[in-house]
């Protein structure tokens, strides 16, 4: 689990989850770098970036997949940001949703504050808990075969899953999307056919 | 769920009522015995998605997400859990999504756990700080309409709202049974 010599670029690992993305894949991102790489593969108004809410990233997601049981929904995250709002894999679990998967990149860091040492640094293995609460699929991914993998899973629609991305402890050059959380909102609601609040 | 004073509006079901009335799709909760008679009809409701939540901050992101999928929700908890919410309340102040939640209040009146008075004495003060706009309901007669116009203000106008519903309130069901 500490092994990351073989692991990803974070920045190609997401480009490659977003590639030839279908129009019914919503996405959703952690605070920090998963909201950098994300943006830095092509913003699109069907993105909802979360630039606050540590913790609450996967429970926007799940309130998105049950709102929109037609679409497609895919949280992209960290390690440290999943594990502040650890509970919520056990909400997510019970509430059975067919169209949410989790990928959560996973540098074993808290990257944005000084790379310290985050739990799943320390052994914590996320795909594992997510597998003990009932998640419908888990997997741990360290090559694009993987990516590829997930990718594929994000929209067949077969139950909430789970992927960790087992990703280089680096942080690129921050690519930033709009902060303004009234515009993201209502330009993400637009994208579905919604008029503003 | 037979209310003492036969008078007295049932203001247990009125919550819901309400709830359907402002066409509430999701009722996220970690629960209370004040919230019983609302999660019960919101579980037998085919219409109404129920979450139950392992903590209440879960349920701020959750009505946001399914804001951003074109639904409307309310978040039931009690005193205590405000206290989880504070900092995920950041998400509906700077993204101005509406949230309503309706929260029974602990260490408010007659409460005999002394350990629930420090956050239920600071829960209305610690929602307005945090942007979220309070009405408190000490009668059974007050909640449908103070809900009804915190649901209005949140779902027509995009704001923050809590109803408190004060223990004086509760207390009627949990310590006066009609036929005693």
């Amino acid at each position: 689990m500490n092994d990351l010599a073989h692991a990803l670029d974070r920045r190609q690992a997401v480009a490659r989850l977003l590639t030839g993305r279908s129009p019914d894949l919503l996405v959703v991102t952690g605070l920090g770098s998963p909201t950098y790489d994300v943006m830095a593969a092509g913003d699109d108004d069907r993105n909802f970036y979360l630039w606050g809410a540590m913790g609450g990233a996967g429970m926007v997601g799940l309130g998105l997949a049950r709102a929109q049981s037609r679409k497609s929904v895919l949280v992209v995250t960290g390690d440290a940001e999943l594990t502040m709002g650890l509970g919520a894999l056990a909400t997510i679990a019970v509430q059975k949703p067919q169209n949410l998967t989790l990928a959560v990149l996973d540098n074993g860091r808290f990257g944005e504050t000084g790379m310290q040492a985050s739990h799943t640094g320390l052994g914590v293995e996320l795909d594992k808990v997510a597998a003990a609460v009932g998640f419908a699929w888990t997997d741990a991914i360290s090559d694009m075969a993987g990516v590829d993998r997930l990718r594929e899973r994000a929209t067949a629609r077969s139950g909430a899953g789970l992927a960790v991305v087992k990703i280089k402890p680096e942080n690129p050059p921050r690519v930033l999307p709009p902060r303004d959380g009234v515009h993201l909102k209502n330009r993400f609601r637009a994208a579905l056919g919604f008029a503003p609040g | 769920m037979t209310n003492p004073r036969v008078d007295a509006p049932d203001w247990r079901s009125d919550v819901f009522r309400v709830l359907k009335r402002h066409d509430v799709r999701h009722v996220a909760y970690v629960p209370d015995a004040g919230h019983a008679a609302a999660i019960d009809m919101a579980v037998a409701d085919p219409d109404v998605t129920s979450v139950a939540l392992t903590t209440e901050e879960e349920g701020i992101g959750y009505l946001a997400g399914a804001w951003l999928g074109g639904e409307r929700g309310a978040l039931l908890m009690q005193s205590s859990g405000v206290g989880n919410c504070i900092n995920m309340l950041a998400l509906p102040a700077a993204g101005r999504f509406p949230l309503l939640m309706v929260v029974t209040l602990r260490g408010d009146w007659a409460e005999f756990n002394p350990w629930q008075n420090p956050m239920g004495q600071a829960t209305e003060k610690a929602l307005n700080l945090m942007g979220v706009l309070t009405w408190r309901a000490d009668r059974a007669e007050d909640v449908e309409a103070l809900l009804h116009g915190a649901a209005s203000m949140a779902f027509n106008g995009d704001c923050a709202c809590a109803v408190l519903l004060g223990q004086r309130l509760i207390g009627e069901k949990q310590w006066v049974k009609p036929n005693e």
